[in-house]
């Protein structure tokens, strides 16, 4: 294509580009929605982003890691870190409530605030995300990935999952 | 990412203080990971799986600290180092056995991570404070859990009981090498990176001996005038490399893989 400039990658298109990278085990989700990306910094064409874990095991952070040099470099930066921060810890706290009920139309019902204890946030009743009726019951505390515990709805008899408040 | 030390601490016992984290955390992990497909209910497989997990992503936090400080890769570590050289305690390569016992040992983890983590979160090595506040916050899912077994099994029938109790005999002495002396650890005092493991084993004690006793589980500790005094002697050695023939075999199970295709990946 004679004539047509290719664009040099921004600030703007990093942050664009990170907002179209899902979440690898709950796609409705981007990664900047999860709140995942601290900050963005970039020095001519070196482009460093700064990401924290949700969970420390979660098998999905090299995947991410992996997603977020390929987007970029596809953006044409020369190179691309991807440094993690733990502090301070990522918390649900921090997610939305556009987030949430992304979260519930998905069928996982979203984290209940933080308290001044887990054990208080904890035992404050779930709602079921199908049928929203809050005849719902804590069938395991751990569940299918390190973010979620397992419920089940009295109401219309399904098991659904909901993310740890963290 | 390369880390500094601040001149106030001394290197070669703070990189042994990380790397006894976490050899802890990944051995346990290993041992924890053993459940998946095994355990005796669903939701134990599950919860026993996740907790594996945890562990080993928190042992990676801490072999990632000590590459950032110089010592070797976090899979190197891991996958690389003959087993000789672990500073584990002997507590977490027991072998699974009884589910009781499984239970007992991460409750008793549990709370010694506790205290640990609780102590870091104001060390003077600031991606120290960090990290262990980050995983305290895991962390809380944990020893909710492993109590709850805790206190419902300890409790429940005298089969239940009688298991339970013979955890404890088993576990206790071996959970008192969690907190054996580290070579160089009054430096780390000194320098404020953590409260010692003197400290932290009473902290310990007293946290676990009212919950192992409202589930009418016995344990080899004296109560007088508020004061808790341990009659069993600690199960250590592990700090000191002085590694038993569990460890051997859980550590060739570990490693097998990786020496099947060195440097290969997925």
């Amino acid at each position: 294509m004679v004539g047509v400039e290719i664009q040099k990658p921004t600030l703007e298109s990093a942050w664009e580009a990170l907002s179209r990278i899902a979440d690898p085990e709950i796609p409705v989700l981007s990664l900047v929605e999860l709140n995942i990306i601290r900050e963005v910094r970039i020095v001519e064409m070196r482009v460093t982003v700064e990401m924290t874990p949700t969970f420390l095991g979660c098998p999905a952070l090299e995947y991410m890691k992996k997603e977020i040099k390929d987007k970029l470099l596809g953006l044409g930066f020369d190179e691309v870190t991807v440094e993690l921060k733990l502090s301070p810890p990522w918390s649900t706290d921090m997610l939305t409530e556009e987030v949430r009920e992304k979260l519930r139309v998905f069928g996982i019902a979203p984290p209940e605030k933080r308290m001044a204890t887990l054990a208080e946030a904890l035992q404050k009743p779930v709602a079921c995300p199908y049928c929203r009726s809050m005849e719902t019951r804590l069938d395991s505390p751990f569940g299918p990935t390190l973010c979620k515990q397992i419920f089940y709805c009295e109401q219309c008899k399904q098991s659904f999952e909901r993310f740890k408040t963290l | 990412m390369a880390l500094e030390v601040p001149s106030n601490i001394p290197r070669e016992p703070l990189l042994r203080f990380l790397v006894a984290l976490a050899d802890d955390e990944l051995v346990l992990g290993h041992r924890d990971s053993e459940w998946t497909g095994h355990a005796p209910i669903l939701e134990e497989d599950i919860a026993f799986s996740n907790i594996a997990q945890d562990e080993i992503g928190h042992s990676l936090v801490w072999y990632t600290m000590n590459e950032q400080l110089g010592g070797k890769s976090p899979d190197w570590m891991g996958f690389e180092r003959n087993w000789k050289h672990f500073t584990s305690c002997h507590f977490v390569a027991h072998p699974k056995g009884d589910f009781a016992y499984t239970v007992i040992r991460q409750y008793l983890f549990d709370v010694g991570e506790q205290v640990r983590l609780n102590s870091l979160c104001s060390s003077s090595f600031v991606p120290v404070k960090e990290a262990a506040e980050k995983i305290l916050q895991e962390e809380g899912y944990h020893i909710m859990h492993s109590r709850s077994l805790v206190e419902r099994l300890g409790n429940a029938t005298n089969e239940s009981h009688t298991r339970m109790q013979a955890a404890v005999d088993l576990a206790f002495p071996q959970a008192l090498g969690m907190f054996e002396e580290l070579a160089g650890e009054n430096e780390l005092v000194k320098a404020g990176v953590f409260s010692g493991n003197e400290l932290l084993q009473q902290l310990w004690v007293e946290s676990v001996v009212p919950v192992l006793t409202a589930a009418s589980l016995k344990l080899p500790v004296d109560t007088k005038n508020g004061t808790m005094t341990v009659h069993a002697k600690a199960d250590e050695g592990g700090r000191k490399g002085w590694q038993k023939e569990h460890l051997k075999q859980l550590v060739e199970d570990l490693q097998t893989v990786y020496k099947l295709s060195p440097g290969g990946s997925w």
